[in-house]
């Protein structure tokens, strides 16, 4: 009973950051019809900006709580940016043209793989890169082991804030948990209340009438990425207080998991992919506890195919257009 | 180009082509200068293309004809490698030349069966299903202590010696090129240093299938893949049983890229679950992309673009992957067509543009 419970709480922090990440590939594809294959890197941008920006203000445990939440907020707020900054470039390098010139989706698709591949890259040569222009011995605080882990410094002491059983649940456990729903519940409000919302659930719906409406198509979809550079921005931050590292190639499982909570909601369906993180995260742990921890990825995709074949839009359907319009 | 090809007279055709056909199989003795990579063994290097063209011409089959995206279609790759593996090494002792043909035939029943309940799902999610089958079997095999778990299989069988005569190679100073007898490759003998002899073994493969593949792009069944893969509602209401036709595609498809993985297997002698990462599936989808799906020489083209590229731009190993990714990009977003799109779409494309001509002659007279 108690490892229970414990599989639990795991699985719904774990569940939680899923969702956000799965809202960037909802998002897009809900009014691009695409997979946005550069998401994970968007994601593993916003996670390293976390990072060097903490570093760069010297952080460390045993500050006073208000410091803890300014440099925790500090963090969050570079990471956000940067993933938003960083998902911008990405619509803008790799499917503006291709919109214009009304490309088959396949080779969107490869446009996105190459940008994935560069941004990764990026990262992981970070250390040659900076090189290049002299500052190698200034930043290496930031560029030391690039290809391998880089250590979060977290601000934050975990440590238990009240059992279940025998299961502790940690502070950081809760904070991730609530402000991955406050972020999730903005995003619905926004997108169904605000006048830029209403713009992207036109576009997804029938983005030719929505052209005629007079909804500016080219700025919706650069909100759409944007928002869902924010989103992934934040669980970046978010996976960092949990896990403690990240490298050059997090994105690619992240990612990957993410996704899969997308479609296993419906993918383009906002409120899908929350429960598309919970439920991924639940059949994950429980899979892995009951098979074996080995196969906790394969429990992930065999429910992904199963649920595919059964209910092919997902759990909740896709409808970032048609939800509630 | 193709005009003036089509005016040759049949002979012509058919003696330019074996002439084609022979330097290819003499290309990693000349070892051209600026081809051949530094540093690197020429075979093992044109082995690895050859290895690239024949998976990119069975993904061609599901992508490019069929119109399926399949982004798991790594896994078929290990299934081929695995069967000659696990039959010929770990538990068995079968001869190679039964092993490629049975590392065919299990694939192509694991493409049946992967293929029976997923063609049912729209196309999107059909990438998802295949993404998803891909990683399966890769986990599976780490996990899987009778198919030798993350330790991999060794001593994969070879193919049979024949060792009759030796070839020498040409050896290149500057321009001018001069016969270099103490660096010979034995005739057929499938040893570890030299790889030419699996190079000459993928070609003959790919020769057969290419040969095969297009009896099958020119009959009923190439007509349909086409009429599927443009409308399929309406393909349906002519009377093509697309499902089937589909599953077809996909399961020759398997059937192709097990081959391919069987001569992965061979060649490396040894493999494991990380030989198959799913970044291999990505890299089979950017080849037939890259080249233009739906086209046969594009295909080609494009599948030595993606394993040759990388070799040449060794000398600055550390960026490859990163040049790689800059140069899809540009690639898709200047050639969204392909380096080489099918004859159909350029036909299609012309007669659109003679439409609007004639719609625009109405409207100014």
């Amino acid at each position: 009973m108690n490892t229970f419970i414990a599989l639990t709480g795991q699985a719904i922090v774990l569940g939680a950051i899923y969702a956000l990440v799965a809202l960037g590939y909802t998002l897009v594809y809900g009014v691009l019809r695409l997979i946005n294959f550069a998401h994970s890197e968007i994601w593993m941008w916003g996670s390293f900006a976390a990072v060097w920006v903490l570093t760069a203000v010297g952080a460390s445990r045993g500050q006073g709580p208000v410091a803890i939440i300014g440099l925790l907020l500090l963090a969050l707020v570079a990471a956000m940016l940067t993933s938003a900054a960083v998902a911008l470039l990405v619509e803008r390098v790799a499917y503006r043209r291709l919109r214009r010139v009304n490309a088959p989706p396949l080779i969107a698709l490869i446009s996105a793989i190459g940008a994935s591949f560069c941004l990764g890259e990026i990262m992981g040569l970070r250390d040659k890169i900076v090189g290049w222009v002299g500052l190698r011995d200034t930043l290496d605080a930031y560029v030391r082991g690039a290809r391998d882990n880089t250590r979060f410094p977290n601000p934050l002491q975990s440590s238990p804030l009240f059992h279940i059983g025998t299961y502790g649940v940690t502070n950081i456990d809760v904070i991730i948990v609530i402000s991955a729903l406050v972020m999730m519940v903005v995003l619905d409000q926004f997108i169904r209340r605000s006048r830029l919302g209403r713009g992207i659930r036109a576009v997804a719906q029938d983005s030719e009438a929505a052209a005629l409406m007079g909804v500016n198509k080219d700025r919706v979809i650069q909100v759409t990425f944007l928002l869902g550079g924010i989103m992934a921005g934040g669980a970046a931050l978010m996976y960092l207080m949990k896990i403690g590292v990240t490298r050059w190639n997090a994105g690619f499982i992240i990612g990957l998991k993410a996704f899969t909570a997308a479609v296993l909601g419906g993918i383009g369906n906002v409120r899908g992919a929350l429960v598309g993180g919970f439920v991924l995260g639940l059949a994950e742990n429980y899979g892995s506890a009951l098979i074996g921890t080995q196969w906790k990825d394969v429990v992930a995709f065999v429910l992904l195919v199963a649920i595919l074949l059964f209910r092919p839009t997902g759990l909740l359907g896709e409808s970032l257009g048609r939800s509630r319009a | 180009m193709s005009e003036r090809w089509e005016r040759l007279p049949k002979w012509a055709r058919i003696v330019l082509l074996l002439l084609g056909a022979l330097l290819l199989y003499l290309l990693p003795l000349i070892d051209p200068p600026y081809l051949s990579p530094s540093g690197s063994d020429f075979g093992a290097v044109l082995f690895n293309v050859a290895a690239y063209v024949l998976v990119a011409l069975g993904l061609n089959v599901v992508v490019g004809y069929a119109g399926l995206l399949d982004l798991g279609y790594v896994g078929f790759y290990a299934i081929g490698a695995y069967t000659v593996g696990v039959l010929g090494s770990l538990h068995g002792h079968l001869p190679l030349l039964l092993l490629l043909p049975l590392a065919a035939v299990v694939t192509l029943v694991s493409g049946i069966i992967l293929g029976a309940p997923t063609l049912r799902v729209r196309g999107d999610y059909l990438a998802i299903v295949t993404l998803g089958f891909g990683e399966i079997v890769r986990l599976t095999l780490i996990n899987w202590g009778w198919v030798g778990q993350a330790a991999g299989i060794s001593d994969v069988p070879r193919p049979p010696s024949l060792s009759l005569f030796d070839l020498p190679h040409l050896s290149w100073n500057g321009g001018i090129a001069s016969i270099d007898l103490s660096n010979t490759t034995t005739f057929l003998k499938f040893g570890i240093l030299d790889q030419t002899p699996y190079y000459w073994l993928a070609l003959t493969v790919i020769f057969i299938v290419l040969f095969a593949e297009r009896m099958l792009v020119h009959s009923r069944v190439g007509r349909a893949w086409e009429a599927t893969r443009e409308d399929e509602d309406a393909a349906e209401l002519m009377g093509v049983p697309t499902f089937k036709f589909k599953l077809l595609a996909f399961a020759i498809g398997a059937f192709i890229g097990g081959l391919s993985g069987a001569l992965f297997a061979t060649r490396q002698a040894f493999i494991n679950p990380e030989s198959f990462p799913l970044l291999l599936s990505i890299l089979f989808i950017a080849a037939v992309v890259v080249g233009g799906a739906g086209n046969r020489l594009g295909v080609i083209i494009g599948a030595i673009v993606v394993s040759y590229l990388p070799e040449l731009f060794r000398p600055f190993a550390d960026f490859r992957v990163l040049i790689f990714g800059g140069l899809l990009v540009l690639l898709a977003n200047f050639r969204p067509q392909g380096l080489l799109p099918p004859k159909r779409t350029v036909r299609a494309k012309k007669l659109d543009e003679k439409f609007e001509e004639l719609e625009e002659g109405t409207a100014h007279a």
